[in-house]
């Protein structure tokens, strides 16, 4: 998997290269399928089936009490589902308790040791395993350096802050170099821009280290930032899987479109489809909306719309007669320093909203509450949801 | 400037009352002569004689009484004793304590109520009528006998014999392990066993490894709260043991009721306090590391 020749700090989406799953011939590290879980009457999970492959770094994503931590429990052997498989590395979990899976969790509540320093709580993976002495202290003072603790070493959990305990609990479970780790919510004690740098530290992490990483959260920025696919989750289903801009500029759902990230759906009928566009009738846009879709659909089917907020443009003069404008006035705005966001209140009712970049610090014509302005998107701005 | 409170001196005005005056009590007692008198002694220490009373004292002191405890080997004997019979009961209470308090921790809230309730339940009755009881289940045509000839077993004696000391000592000491050991056991985390599970531990190396290291303030402190009481322990040597059972407490009650030598009663209990002022020290500095988290 370490192999010399690929780039080792190729972030984020330089790695468009690497899609082990469009290869059919590649076999999985995972395999969860037609995963079932029940706890009393409550069905966790429902019939879950995907893949990860070696070397990704997979995220499960969806709001909270989906099923994402009992998928990963049930990977960890915490849980056993049901029905369905879960395999790894081609052989069936079932029956293997935890201690005996090549994988490691990273728990949410970081779970460490309070009677073990530091170095001792990173070492017990690999005393586990039976290393000698000289080399656990080793990989310990490696380990350290990797997560950036050198020199606390010798102190005890509860003589850390919050985020130095969430890095050894991080450094536990990755020394014993696990074919695969776990992370159930790794970042969610941090602030924002800890967080961040430490989001960009994971990767670089999975990137030297050659491991295959699940991780779990519920936060959408960060998974689009750190994985490689996604799945979304709902309700203990998964709703779709993909690269993090897949699922961002073509959902495949109402629900999938409105979690990641923000989103205008317009209700529409079709009224005329020719293979490369689809045009629709709706209350909210007399002159008609168009956008790319090479499916067939049915004349005078339901459709809905989603456009980004930042794929809309603001016009204050109305722009020419065009399908796709909108028209409304200004109910509300909110300055974000970069952006900033309009909320557009239309003729049908419906509020739309509009983010718009501040590119200059001077603003010709300042925008205020209850002033008439225009929307307008293109075409191949929006995509077509059928449910 | 500090001032004093009432509640920062009423701690001081109640141990002052209720532990020091009483100790110098008994230490002056100890340094008294045995006299045919009522009470039978004879103070060497009169205060009523102000200074003088006091140098007269310390010029007279031989410590006569605590020699005669080193060189008589029934006091010897006994001091030895009761250190072996708490030392041994301490450490069955652990065998029988720690399981015990191990599986109330680790079952469902119902059961756990109501084990709680089955360990706290015995001391609704007064301990003298328990020990009673043991007398009733011990004796040669008691219920263990009963039990054991209705199976076709051999009877066994038990009752006067040390092992009846031994089994009122764990039964009556039983709580005080058990609820120092399920306090610390209760508190752990279950997400650190699944841990040490996913680190490669098997449920036993699991226990070695992060339950037990961590129960260990508990243990310390079930142990000295069993120990300490145990060597000054009279009620239960005294009804379950036999002629041959020597133990401090009974030696300083017959020193005291039928020999009435009042000094040499007060002796031996000042040097019972005084070998137990160690663990008891070693307990308060447990129970206030527990306080402070660890
Ligand atoms: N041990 C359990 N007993 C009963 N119900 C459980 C148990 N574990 C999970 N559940 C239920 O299963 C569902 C899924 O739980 P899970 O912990 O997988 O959610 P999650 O997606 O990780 O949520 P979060 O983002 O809040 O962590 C929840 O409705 C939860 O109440
Ligand atoms: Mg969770």
């Amino acid at each position: 998997m370490n192999d010399p020749a690929r780039p080792r700090l190729n972030i984020g989406a330089i790695r468009e290269s690497f899609a082990p799953w469009a290869d059919p011939n590649a076999a999985p590290l995972v395999r969860f399928e037609g995963v079932y879980k029940q706890f009393g009457d409550e069905t966790a999970v429902k019939g879950v089936s995907f893949d990860i492959y070696e070397g990704e770094f997979f995220a499960l994503l969806g709001p909270s009490g989906c099923g994402k931590t009992t998928l990963m429990r049930m990977l960890a052997g915490f849980e056993a589902p049901d029905a369905g498989r879960v395999s790894l590395g081609g052989q069936d979990l079932a029956g293997q308790p935890p201690h005996r899976r090549p994988v490691n969790m990273m728990f949410q509540s970081y779970a460490l040791f309070p009677h073990l320093s530091v170095e001792q709580n990173i070492g017990f993976g690999l005393s586990q395993q039976g290393l000698p002495r000289a080399e656990i202290r080793a990989r310990v003072e490696e380990t350290l350096a990797l997560v950036k603790l050198e020199g606390l070493g010798r102190r005890r959990p509860h003589q850390l802050s919050g985020g130095q305990r969430q890095r050894v609990a991080l450094a536990r479970a990755i020394a014993p170099r696990p074919k695969m780790l776990l992370l159930d919510e790794p970042l969610a004690a941090l602030d924002k821009k800890l967080r961040e740098e430490t989001q960009f530290e994971l990767m670089r992490l999975q990137q030297t280290l050659g491991m295959t990483f699940l991780i779990v959260t519920h936060d959408q920025e960060e998974a689009m930032v750190v994985a490689d696919r996604i799945a979304v989750m709902s309700a203990g289903e998964i709703a779709q899987i993909g690269r993090p801009a897949e699922i961002y500029e073509t959902p495949n759902s109402r629900y999938v479109a409105d979690f990641i990230g923000d989103v205008n759906l317009f209700e529409g009928r079709v009224t005329g489809a020719d293979g490369t566009k689809v045009r629709l009738g709706s209350n909210d846009c007399p002159a008609g909306l168009e956008a790319l879709e090479d499916d067939h659909l049915a004349m005078g089917s339901p459709v809905w719309l989603a456009v980004r907020p930042e794929k809309l443009k603001l016009h204050l003069d109305p722009p020419g007669e065009t399908a796709n404008r909108l028209s409304g006035k200004v109910v509300d705005y909110g300055y974000l320093g970069d952006w900033t966001t309009y909320v557009v209140e239309l003729a049908s009712g419906r509020t739309v909203r509009a983010a718009v970049a501040n590119v200059s610090r001077l603003v010709e014509r300042p925008i205020g509450y209850g002033d008439p302005v225009w929307l307008t998107f293109a075409p191949d701005g929006a995509v077509v949801l059928t449910r | 400037m500090k001032r004093f409170s009432l509640t920062a001196v009423l701690p001081f005005v109640w141990l002052a009352a209720f532990f020091l005056f009483p100790f110098l009590l008994v230490a002056k007692l100890s340094l008294s002569e045995v006299a045919l008198a009522i009470p039978p002694y004879q103070p060497r220490l009169d205060l009523s004689q102000g200074l003088n009373g006091l140098s007269a004292f310390a010029q007279g002191l031989d410590l006569e009484t605590y020699a005669r405890l080193r060189t008589d080997h029934l006091y010897v004997a006994a001091y030895l004793s009761s250190l072996k019979f708490a030392v041994v009961s301490t450490v069955i209470l652990l065998l029988v304590g720690y399981p015990l308090a191990y599986g109330m921790a680790r079952s469902g809230a119902e059961t756990r109520r109501t084990l709680m309730m089955a360990v706290i339940l015995p001391f609704w009755t007064s301990f003298l009528i328990r020990v009673y009881a043991w007398i009733a289940i011990l004796k040669p045509e008691g219920l263990l006998n009963a039990a054991l000839s209705s199976l076709g077993l051999p009877t066994l004696s038990l009752l006067n014999t040390d092992a009846a000391v031994y089994i009122g000592l764990v039964y009556a000491y039983l709580p005080f392990m058990v609820l120092p050991l399920y306090a610390v056991l209760e508190r752990q985390d279950e997400s650190q066993l699944e841990a040490a599970a996913d680190l490669g531990c098997t449920p036993i190396q699991a226990f070695w490894r992060v339950t037990f290291p961590q129960s260990l303030p508990g243990v310390a402190a079930g142990a000295l709260l069993c120990f300490i009481p145990m060597v000054g322990e009279f009620v239960i040597p005294d009804l379950l043991g036999g002629s041959g059972t020597l133990m401090l407490g009974k030696v300083i009650w017959t020193e005291f009721f039928a020999n009435r030598d009042w000094p040499a009663a007060s002796a031996v209990a000042i040097v019972m306090l005084a070998t137990l002022i160690i663990p008891t020290l070693l307990y308060q500095r447990q129970q206030a590391r527990m306080v402070d988290g660890r």
